[in-house]
């Protein structure tokens, strides 16, 4: 049996509605609403959703940006949710996020070398106050970037090194899991393939669990070992990639992989496509029963009244955790096994060091500029 | 009155095909003239639409699709844009020659466009059947109460649920869905003979996009419209376009039908996104990517603007801009070694 690392226990996050000149508490947002589930130690779980699931806030909620109205969550068997003061404080260093926005999530003051550093700060005893620039020099390397540019502002950089800078920050303190909220929603689809094979080959370097949330289907199916179907704050299905993607028995998770484009126009036309009618409904007054019966072709009487629990069930081959009363396994994707194919390198390549050393548009960087930067010392930078 | 939801072809324009060629867009340019200097942003692309066929322009940020979709309406802001050289002729007559009061009855009436966001398309302080019926009274004359019916009309020809009760809502009260279902609306109220759609679904998700796309076709179908598909998104582009234009650097480097496009790519850019994008129908895929970054507009590299990035690039491609040409029947690509690219 592998071994636990984070676990979350029927965590959830209700956000009051207020309204009214008083800003009487008139209602709740059930952001996430009874969510548990295990992360083993160096495995991707996805979160995938659409938007309203509740799969950030659940990122939140793991990484203790947000208190949980309820439910707890593990970390190596301690209660992450409980502590406080000085144990938070080193719990804090082994649970690290990055976020989605490279543009916002780094502040345009500080430099690449204040970025990363900052952490050590914080955590003073995990690397010793000289060493810091040549760790954050390190850290750089090992995400690709260029070791001499640690002097450089975040708007030097484009969109994909900045989340490449985002994510160095996020290692900084060696982690044992990093919650990735939607890592590589903002990038290009070629920049976005270096960003995924470089989580890919620090994962297997530095042995780290992620929870890796995204709403992009075939990215989660591309680096994940297991997946969570989220459906207005609950899990609507769990399990194995291949469980989840080739034997979908829930409903919903049937519609989603239905509704994603595959880029082969051969398929065209010959997918099973469940096309769902409507919108998700409101979190703050989600349907009684099974979340879903408003929108589910297969519902009936006991889907608006009961609720059903996310429980082993059949999938044809095996059975994986589903909550639906009628789960079923459908399969609406083909999948063809493509593992042990080396890439064609002849036009793309599988290396993840960041080759453009170009400035993105207006960043207005004179040659000076840059050779001042280079001579800097150290002292200017790390007080 | 004329019935507007029945209609099989564009009638009642001023313009009509000719042998069913909508639009010719011939050496386009299109520059930004800013304070830290000229960004090309479009050099020279050439395409064209006929009636009934949708055709994809794929390209990722800062390629110019998008340029181009504004250039075609006439929404660029000129300064800061120029357009230096290049024509876009509808039915045979050249848009931008045209003068402007002219162009104003083929904004709307003849070519259309919706955006990507569609909550910052509509007007927040007005109806949403106020604004669909705005394209009656300003285009055709109507009175009041028969525009609103012809808003009703179609806000239920694109699925919007209980639309006469909805027609008075404002655009905060539709879901995201529901407000690109309302940008459709008003695209094809006038019966446009072209419409341009700029990643008409990247704001949603993946359910409402299915919704979507599928009305798209519907109406593309029923009414014989051409449709330019403006997207990042190569998965969208194979469940819909009949062609496809793939642009980088605000050059056209590849054109092709869909299926031999994907089947064989003839040039090192298309090639290398196909193999980087993660595919939910296989397990176990190693991705490659492109390395690199695209070119800053400013200074586009000499030769080939694909060149830094390209794994093949000889000593030629950083002197000579690889023209676009033919490379087999029906295929062009923009490569200087285009034939070794479609042997691979």
């Amino acid at each position: 049996m592998p071994e636990v690392v984070l676990k979350a226990n029927d965590l959830v996050k209700h956000y009051p509605v207020k309204a009214g000149v008083l800003r009487r508490t008139v209602g709740q947002v059930k952001a996430v609403d009874g969510v548990s589930f295990e992360l083993y130690k160096g495995e991707t779980l996805g979160i995938v959703g659409e938007s309203g699931c509740g799969k950030s806030t659940l990122g939140r909620l793991l990484m203790r940006l947000e208190e949980p109205t309820a439910g707890t969550v593990e970390f190596e068997g301690q209660d992450w949710t409980a502590a406080s003061g000085r144990t938070m404080r080193k719990l804090r260093r082994d649970i690290q996020i990055v976020f989605q926005d490279p543009y916002t999530s780094l502040n345009p003051r500080m430099t690449v070398a204040d970025i990363i550093g900052e952490p050590f700060e914080i955590h003073p005893d995990v690397v010793p106050k000289g060493g810091r620039r040549a760790r954050v020099q390190e850290l750089l390397e090992l995400v690709g970037l260029n070791p001499e540019h640690i002097n450089r502002y975040p708007h030097q950089f484009s969109g994909g090194q900045r989340q490449r800078i985002g994510i160095a920050r996020g290692i900084a303190l060696n982690p044992k899991v990093l919650i990735c909220d939607e890592p590589v929603s903002a990038l290009d689809v070629s920049v976005q393939a270096q960003v995924v094979n470089l989580m890919e080959k620090l994962q297997d370097e530095l042995g780290l669990a992620y929870v890796f949330i995204a709403h992009d289907l075939s990215v989660v199916r591309h680096i994940s070992d297991r997946v969570g179907v989220m459906y207005l704050g609950k899990l609507a299905e769990i399990g194995e990639e291949d469980e989840v993607y080739s034997r979908p028995t829930h409903p919903y998770t049937q519609a989603l992989l239905s509704a994603v484009p595959v880029p082969d126009p051969t398929l065209r036309g010959k997918r099973d496509q469940i096309v769902l009618q409507g919108d998700v409904p409101s979190p703050a007054n989600p349907p009684s029963g099974c979340r879903f019966h408003t929108r589910c072709w297969k519902a009936q009487d006991v889907c608006k009244t009961d609720e059903p629990q996310l429980e082993l069930r059949a999938d044809g081959t095996g059975e994986h955790p589903s909550a639906c009363h009628f789960a079923e396994p459908r399969q609406v994707v083909e999948t063809t096994d493509v593992s042990g194919l080396a890439p064609d390198t002849r036009f793309a390549t599988p290396d993840v060091a960041d080759v453009g050393d170009e400035n993105p548009a207006g960043t207005g960087v004179t040659e000076d500029e840059r050779r001042l930067d280079d001579t800097t010392t150290e002292s200017d930078h790390l007080r | 009155m004329t019935d507007t939801t029945t209609k099989t072809k564009p009638s009642g324009h001023t313009y009509e095909p000719v042998d069913g060629r909508l639009l010719d867009v011939e050496d386009l340019h299109v520059e930004f003239h800013t304070e830290e200097g000229v960004a090309r942003a479009i050099n020279g692309v050439s395409f064209h639409l006929d009636q009934g066929e949708s055709l994809a322009i794929l390209g990722e940020s800062g390629s110019g699709k998008s340029v181009t979709a504004q250039a075609i309406m006439g929404i660029l802001d000129m300064p800061p844009a120029v357009i230096p050289q290049g024509s876009i002729r509808y039915c045979g007559q050249d848009l931008l020659t045209m003068p402007d009061e002219q162009r104003r009855h083929v904004r709307g009436p003849e070519i259309s466009i919706i955006f990507q966001d569609a909550l910052s398309s509509l007007n927040p302080v007005f109806p949403v059947g106020w604004q669909i019926a705005e394209m009656f009274r300003t285009h055709r004359g109507m009175n009041k109460s028969d525009a609103l019916d012809q808003a009703v009309r179609l806000m239920e020809r694109v699925q919007i649920p209980a639309a006469r009760d909805r027609v008075k809502a404002y655009p905060h009260q539709f879901s995201g869905g529901m407000r690109q279902r309302i940008m459709i609306a008003m695209a094809i109220a006038l019966d446009p003979a072209v419409l341009i759609a700029d990643e008409p679904t990247t704001a949603l998700d993946v359910t409402v996009q299915a919704q979507i796309m599928s009305l798209l076709q519907e109406l593309q179908e029923e009414r014989q419209m051409g449709l330019i598909l403006i997207t990042h998104d190569l998965g969208v582009v194979a469940d819909v376009a009949d062609r496809i234009a793939v642009m980088y650097a605000g050059r056209l480097v590849e054109k092709a039908n869909v299926d031999e496009l994907y089947a064989s790519p003839a040039h090192p850019y298309t090639r290398g996104l196909l193999e980087s994008i993660p595919r939910l129908d296989q397990k176990g895929q190693t991705l490659a990517a492109i390395g690199g970054l695209p070119p800053n507009l400013m200074r586009i590299p000499p030769g080939c603007a694909f060149n830094p990035r390209c794994r093949m690039a000889r000593d030629v491609c950083r002197t000579d801009v690889p023209p676009l040409r033919e490379v087999a029947p029906g295929r062009l690509s923009a490569c200087h070694f285009a034939e070794e690219v479609l042997d691979a």
